[in-house]
């Protein structure tokens, strides 16, 4: 199971190598243009185009950045003057943090909305969250981030504005990037709950005599959460990508900065290594939902084990 | 094994002692019930279940009988308080001398300890992600029990049930069971609490023909030997004339007719058990050929005025369009709503 797991992720690692080699040379802008700066004679450009080797043919860089990804060499970046992945690796973690801090935030505030909202449907709870959920989800995570700032930085003067140094800096970047998050685990869970909670082995429980709490966190929660944990393994990944918009409005020193520059600059081995990065962890955090996903429905477990 | 003992020792039992009271463990009295109209309007309603009374007295097993739609799962389910949400009851429940439609009726120390309910699909009715051990012993441990004692509990519990290796099988989850094990897991499950009543909707109505021959065996060992009163719900005539002592006819919400099940179902004293059983083969009848029921069922929400029966009766006549009939004892223990009763019925 993990290992045909693991040869898809293979190729999919494959495909999103090739595709960011494609999209960051498809863009317009040349990096040894850039880099030099509008005063540069054509000759510099040339003799730097030649060090990068740019002026190789596609097909050709193409080889040999397989290759060099395969043996684990993600390329100098030309603008830092170091391995690129080395520059990728400092910023990871101030990344990690802001997005285990929002997939914190979410998955806990997400089950509890869901499962109060799910186990009375269509009571005053259920209808408050219901509506909230589509309100978190629509806002654009920018605006988000810029209410929250002006709200709870320069209105109330809580909470730092931008910047890293104090866990206090770190509230508001991870609401924000949990917002719309929250609002996907909680309508899920809901849903989830809703079901389950019609389901004859609920009636059975209540047959023993269980309170409905019980019945609840006992019986429906367990069936509820098998397709919410898929769901958070899955978000995760695309949380990263939201991390970059929310790291720019916040002045996080994480990776979506250090690739928003590194594109504004042409900078391609940066970009690379960010997004071969980016895809590893997601490849690697839907294997663990899925294993997850196995450890809780015990007839996956079954099919799986046959 | 530890035998009966096991279930006598409950700590519930002491609390909920017998208080003490004339008459039948349960005595269902006039019992209305209202759901809402699938899409109707806000207080429209659709009384399902309309004026049943019967008893069931300790340790007997009645039969309520009648096709889909008649009112029989949700008769036993007011009875265990699970109706669906906006349910609305009528009439009384007296469960030993108490009337459980009263609102101070606290169902979570009767539900499980002294009445539980086997349900239809064994499948559905079990949890898929805990293993059966776990789901047959959970009343046990949530009184407070000790885990080893719980365990052994356990495994005489599906012992008696007659699953194979209890042991073993405890850890098993229900997809991992068969049909027939399933349903014996259910009713090791129903029996933990050791209630006095057991509510059985349907238990066989789900398994293959072989396996519910075994289940109905068993249905009727553990209430004879534990002193059990069973309410079976089902709508097959030969799953009464099996196990049941007293069977109560339902049709379209009301009692046809009630008494002992031999002496209904070889003499009925209504038209409708009369239709009833000569349309099942060998029960009844020696013919090869059954007579089906002419017409189809009329169900609460279009019930036919008068006797709700009329339209199918080959005795129907204006007073059965017209006036509703009373239950009657038409011979000792004998109880028929049919105005013509003397008719059908030959003492």
């Amino acid at each position: 199971m993990v290992v045909r797991r693991l040869l898809i992720g293979v190729f999919v690692m494959w495909g999103a190598a090739s595709v960011i080699f494609v999209i960051v040379r498809a863009a317009p802008g040349d990096p040894a243009a850039v880099f030099l700066g509008p005063d540069a004679t054509k000759e510099q450009i040339a003799r730097l185009t030649a060090t990068l080797g740019l002026d190789k043919p596609l097909f050709e860089q193409y080889v040999r950045y397989l290759g060099d990804v395969l043996r684990l060499d993600f390329g100098e970046s030309y603008r830092l003057g170091r391995p690129a992945m080395e520059a990728v690796f400092e910023r990871l973690p101030a990344t990690v943090d802001l997005t285990l801090t929002a997939t914190a935030i979410a998955v806990v505030a997400g089950l509890a909305l869901g499962l109060v909202a799910g186990s009375r449907p269509g009571g005053a709870v259920d209808r408050v969250v219901s509506a909230a959920t589509i309100a978190l989800q629509s806002f654009p995570t920018f605006w988000v981030g810029i209410m929250l700032v002006l709200t709870f930085a320069l209105g109330l003067r809580l909470l730092p504005s931008a910047g890293v140094g104090t866990p206090a800096h770190l509230v508001l970047p991870a609401v924000t990037l949990a917002f719309p998050f929250t609002a996907i685990v909680a309508r899920l869970t809901r849903s989830s709950v809703t079901e389950s909670m019609r389901e004859p082995y609920v009636q059975t429980a209540r047959s023993k005599g269980l309170s409905e709490r019980q019945v609840l966190l006992g019986h429906a929660l367990r069936n509820s959460l098998i397709p919410v944990v898929t769901i958070v393994g899955l978000q995760m990944g695309a949380l990263m990508g939201g991390a970059v918009i929310v790291e720019n409005v916040f002045a996080w020193p994480g990776l979506g900065s250090l690739v928003v520059d590194a594109v504004a600059n042409r900078d391609y081995a940066v970009v690379q290594a960010v997004t071969l990065l980016i895809a590893g962890i997601v490849m690697v955090l839907n294997i663990v939902a899925d294993v997850l996903y196995i450890r809780l429905d015990p007839r996956i477990r079954t099919e799986a084990r046959s | 094994m530890m035998g009966g003992r096991v279930t006598a020792q409950h700590p519930d039992k002491s609390g909920t002692a017998d208080p003490p009271h004339d008459g039948p463990l349960l005595r269902v009295e006039g019992l209305v019930v209202d759901l809402p109209r699938p899409d109707g309007a806000a207080g429209d309603t659709v009384r399902v279940v309309d004026g049943v009374s019967f008893d069931v007295p300790a340790g007997t097993t009645v039969g309520l009988i009648g096709e889909s739609g008649s009112g029989k799962t949700m008769t036993a389910l007011s009875v265990i308080g699970l109706l669906p949400d906006h349910a609305t009851t009528g009439g009384e429940l007296v469960w030993r001398g108490k009337n459980l439609l009263r609102p101070d009726t606290d169902w979570r120390r009767v539900r499980g300890h002294q009445i539980s309910m086997i349900f239809q699909d064994p499948l559905a009715a079990l949890n898929p992600s805990i293993t059966i051990g776990r789901q047959v012993g959970e009343i046990l441990r949530r009184a407070g029990r000790p885990r080893a004692e719980v365990r052994h509990a356990v495994i005489d519990l599906l012992d008696r049930a007659g699953v194979p290796d209890p042991e073993r099988r405890m850890n098993s989850y229900p997809h991992e069971f068969s049909g027939g094990l399933r349903q014996r897991a259910m009713i090791a499950l129903a029996l933990a609490g050791s209630p006095s009543l057991l509510l059985a909707d349907e238990p066989t109505t789900a398994l293959d023909v072989t396996v519910q021959a075994r289940i109905l065996r068993l249905l009727r060992s553990i209430q004879r030997e534990q002193g059990l009163a069973m309410l079976l719900v089902t709508h097959d005539l030969r799953v009464v004339a099996h196990v049941a002592d007293e069977v109560v006819v339902m049709y379209a919400g009301r009692v046809a007719e009630r008494g002992p099940a031999g002496a209904v179902l070889r003499r009925p004293a209504h038209p409708y058990t009369r239709a009833l059983a000569a349309s099942v083969p060998a029960v009844r009848t020696k013919t090869a050929l059954a007579d089906p029921l002419p017409g189809s069922p009329a169900t609460p929400a279009n019930r036919p005025s008068g006797c709700a029966f009329h339209p199918r009766c080959p005795l129907a006549r204006d007073r059965c369009k017209a006036e509703v009939p009373q239950a009657r004892e038409v011979a000792p223990g004998r109880w028929s709503a049919c105005h013509f009763a003397e008719e059908v019925f030959t003492p």
